[in-house]
């Protein structure tokens, strides 16, 4: 392994050690109950099309809304700062805070992203955070871990040892009811001192200047209530119009994030307010809006720049409920201080991290996106993150490309990336060619490639992890055999339908088997089958950040389909991450009317089957059988939500099936070959081996949609696995 | 309204540590001097032929109101899916009474309550574009699970019993 996939390697292993179990048990628990949260709305859909809309619209009237809200928050006696970056934010913050001795403040990540508590301290202020989760971290001088729960990495064992250690109570504190109180006192002591408050906001209205803070303590309701002098920090893009606007994410916001229904308080007010403050004495009366200070600090810090930016804009619809986090299952393996970057973490984390501290920062940590695209249904805003990742990391490749040399290098490579990229990458990136040089020289290249001194050099130089087993090259591929047997058996003119079956690299190389399968099951079903010489489907370039490979690739793909879907033939599909490329993925490479040409007539292998029975086909001539399954669906046949149409097919067959509810198998395409990643892919994929192991899963044969799924479970349960085409195969 | 929306609003808060007492208006009183745990204060209820009990002092300061027990406030509308009330800050002194007691009683109207969020938002709404500035929408208690379970009662009250009067 070389030295920097060494670290990398080394600090996966350490937070994983450290952080994992803490992380993954919330992480988990909140994207579970997410799915019961969001399950019990009827017009959850419709709701995330209303929160897109609005956030598509507001970001683009952005500069006239800034103009808007300002004037709002004049009017009602409040003042507004506009900050070009984080300094300038921190100036004027301080400025304010210029008589003050003491500042309470209730959760903010835009306070993280500027530091803001630093430049207290060095102005000599005591600074109070009254979040739990960010006193926590206060103490522990730490940084967050994740969007919502900051602290989710500590234990209550840890978080009892760090109290009893910097505070040294009466009572050692050992519980969580009993650190909770602990903090309660102290911090209502805070409260009292306290001269200055400072919130973040989650949205702020511009017709009125009102905003919202969505809190479970109820901390920002007593920052605001018990101070005279109120500070809120929000970023620019959290603007809306008005407050009607703000139903659908008040409605989707605690539902993505931690599964409630609501967060237990949202606090709106349209500051300075006339509610009492603290600490005056005799009975309450009104206080005048003259007795309270309020500054609003809108800060940009490269929004504005991102708002230009056509890849990057989407990330400002982020609502920072943390649903792709949770979703995700490298996230909730390793949690924020891997999959992170200096503030922010996730998925998203990389768009916000490129955008406001810039691209080395982001560039770090988005590898850990493996695009299996689970978190693009969990979003709220439907922001597509994994595309968000796949620029970066593109821009990542380009970064410090010097004119004049590189062009020589390009010139001996295949793909459309600069010289300078990684090894690993582009040798992943280009798995076509490699499949075809392979699959010329084998069984020679395979002998050679399990060689142990040949492996090690490979590690060495590609990042490909030894203790993987490498895919085998069929010396014949599916095209080859289908030409072999004179193409299809069913004649073109009288068949039910017509379909080009895509010829995927691993199922045209290596599982030949399932291809063969495909065309059998295909013509049983009176399908005419054309297998063309396609080009990969730019599936693999894309997720190593090579972005005009893919965009090339694409439009190969599309131009050796287009005859094909002009005579009226269908597309269908093995591989599922293929599948979402023509499906998703290609809307950033096609014209649009290419791009709904190809989505709408291509289809996953088992939708089809499932269609020719809708269309009146009988499944006579498939293999039934009471055979005992365990089927694991692809990460992107879920989010596609193609699982359901094998399971049916499978159980009309006969078949005893048992579906894994885990739903990622840690592969994840090439993820899980990089000698840096190789643990936590075994990590992440322990969950399915445990699943698959139980006595009722331990017998039955295991089936998998994704051919990095079934490498994965092979080596997880050192058994042999198949794709579930090949168990309906008429000739088994 | 429909008693089944009076029944989903109690099915929703207890699991929040929350609980409704449906009573006729004449019966307020006494239902939150039991409901009460001393020393309670609170805020004059404008909701008619109701009243505070004696117990609940209305002249409360600043120190008074960090160590009463309860505190005793209306409420503006209720959200029956949820559980969700919508608390306003005013009269003086309604927002600290909501906040500092570790036991809220909240009366609600019965015709005050909403099937559904979407409905109460629009009044929300339009209370804010008639010139409210400063509600909040409390959903059961104050919690957090920062310290790794969920513990109730951290910087807001740990209790919420919701006086429904029955007006219609
Ligand atoms: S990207 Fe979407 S899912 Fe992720 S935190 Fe932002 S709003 Fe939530």
């Amino acid at each position: 392994m070389s030295s920097d996939r060494q670290r990398k390697a080394a600090k996966i292993r350490e937070v994983m050690r450290e952080e994992g179990d803490a992380v993954r048990e919330s992480a988990g628990h909140h994207n579970e109950m997410r799915k019961d949260a969001v399950a019990r709305l009827d017009d959850y859909e419709d709701l995330r099309d209303r929160a897109r809309a609005i956030k598509e619209d507001a970001i683009e009237r952005l500069p006239e809304l800034v103009d808007e809200l300002t004037d709002s928050v004049e009017a009602n006696g409040g003042h507004v700062y506009l900050a070009e970056d984080a300094a300038d934010a921190n100036d004027y913050i301080t400025s304010v805070c210029a008589d003050a001795d003491t500042v309470v403040k209730s959760k903010s990540m835009t306070s993280e992203e500027v530091d803001v508590n630093d430049a207290l301290h060095a102005d000599g202020l005591d600074v109070w955070e009254t979040d739990l989760g960010e006193l926590i971290l206060q103490v522990a001088d730490d940084s967050p871990s994740h969007l919502i729960g900051p602290a989710m990495h500590f234990t209550t064992t840890e978080i009892a040892d760090l109290f009893n250690d910097v505070f040294d109570p009466d009572e050692p504190l050992e519980t969580p009811e009993e650190l909770t109180a602990f903090a309660r006192d102290l911090l209502s002591e805070k409260f009292a001192e306290a001269d200055v408050g400072m919130t973040g906001a989650n949205f702020l209205c511009a017709d009125s200047g009102s905003m919202a803070l969505v809190t479970s303590e109820g901390n920002a309701r007593k920052t605001v209530q018990a101070t005279d002098t109120h500070i809120a920090l929000a970023g620019v893009e959290k603007i809306v119009p008005s407050i009607e606007e703000l139903y659908p994410f008040v409605e989707l916001l605690a539902k993505s994030g931690t599964g409630q229904d609501l967060t237990s308080y949202v606090t709106m007010l349209s500051p300075p307010v006339d509610s009492p403050s603290q600490g005056v004495d005799g009975p309450m009366t009104a206080a005048s809006a003259d007795d309270r200070d309020f500054h609003l600090v809108l800060l940009d810090n490269g929004r504005m720049d991102m708002r230009d930016d056509d890849h990057l804009k989407e990330t400002l619809y982020c609502i920072r409920c943390s649903a792709c986090s949770n979703a995700c299952a490298n996230f909730q393996h390793v949690g924020g201080h891997a999959f992170g970057g200096e503030t922010y973490s996730g998925g998203i984390g990389t768009g916000w991290e490129a955008g406001v501290h810039g691209l080395d920062s982001a560039g770090e940590f988005s590898d850990f996106c493996t695009g299996c695209s689970r978190c693009t249904t969990a979003c709220p805003v439907e922001i597509d993150i994994p595309w968000i990742n796949e620029v970066v990391r593109d821009r990542v490749n380009h970064q410090g490309r010097e004119e004049g040399f590189d062009f020589l290098v390009d010139g001996l490579s295949p793909d459309a990336e600069p010289g300078r990229l990684d090894v690993e990458k582009r040798l992943f990136g280009n798995v076509g060619l490699l499949a075809d040089a392979g699959s010329a020289t084998a069984p020679l290249s395979n002998l050679v490639a399990s060689f142990g001194p040949a492996r090690d050099l490979m590690e060495r130089v590609t990042g490909i992890d030894a203790r993987r087993d490498l895919p085998e090259w069929q010396r014949e591929t599916l095209q080859d055999w289908f030409a072999r047997r004179g193409g299809s058996t069913v004649d073109e003119a009288a068949a039910s339908r017509s379909a080009v079956l895509y010829p995927d690299v691993y199922t045209d190389h290596v599982q030949v088997e399932r291809g063969k399968a495909a065309v059998r099951v295909l013509e049983a079903l009176d399908v005419h089958v054309t297998i063309p010489d396609l080009p990969e489907s730019g599936r693999a370039p894309l997720s190593q950040g090579m972005i005009d490979t893919a965009d090339d690739r694409a439009s190969a793909v599309y131009g050796g389909l287009a005859e094909h879907l002009d005579a009226g033939r269908d597309v269908v599909v093995i591989e599922p991450s293929d599948l979402a490329m023509f499906r998703e993925d290609y809307e950033h490479f096609l014209p649009d009317a290419s791009f709904e040409r190809l989505s709408e007539n291509a289809y996953e292998v088992f939708e089809y089957v499932y269609g020719r029975l809708d269309e009146g086909a009988t499944l006579d001539a498939l293999r039934a059988g009471h055979e005992r399954l365990a089927y694991h669906a692809h990460c992107q046949q879920r989010t596609l939500d193609l699982a359901p149409y094998t399971e049916s097919v499978l159980e009309r067959l006969g078949y005893d099936l048992l579906t894994t509810d885990v739903e990622c198998c840690g592969m994840a395409g090439s993820f899980g070959y990089k000698s840096e990643y190789y643990e936590l892919s075994m990590d992440v994929g322990e969950d399915v081996r445990e699943q698959l192991s139980t006595t009722d899963a331990a017998d039955r044969r295991v089936v998998a949609s994704g051919t990095s799924c079934l490498e994965q479970l092979s080596d997880l349960l050192r058994k042999p696995t198949r794709h579930p085409i090949e168990v309906v195969d008429p000739r088994r | 309204m429909s008693t089944t929306t009076t029944g989903a609003f109690a099915d929703a808060l207890a699991p929040l540590n929350g609980r409704v007492e449906r009573v006729p208006a004449a019966e307020v009183a006494e239902t939150i001097d039991a409901a009460a745990v001393a020393p309670a204060v609170g805020v004059p209820l404008d909701i008619d032929g109701v009243s505070l009990p004696d117990s609940v002092a209305t002249d409360f300061s600043a120190d008074g109101v960090e160590s009463a027990a309860t505190g005793v406030t209306p409420a503006a509308l209720g959200v029956a899916e949820y559980g969700s009330l919508l608390l306003e800050h005013a009269p003086a002194g309604a927002e600290p009474a909501q906040l500092y007691p570790s036991t809220h009683v909240a009366v609600l109207r019965e015709s005050d309550l909403y099937p559904d969020l979407e409905s109460a938002w629009s009044e929300v709404a339009a209370a804010f574009d008639a010139g409210r500035d400063d509600a909040v929408l409390a959903t059961g208690s104050s919690a957090t699970a920062d310290m790794g379970e969920l513990v109730r009662g951290v910087h807001g009250p740990r209790e919420v019993i919701v006086v429904l009067v029955e007006d219609r």
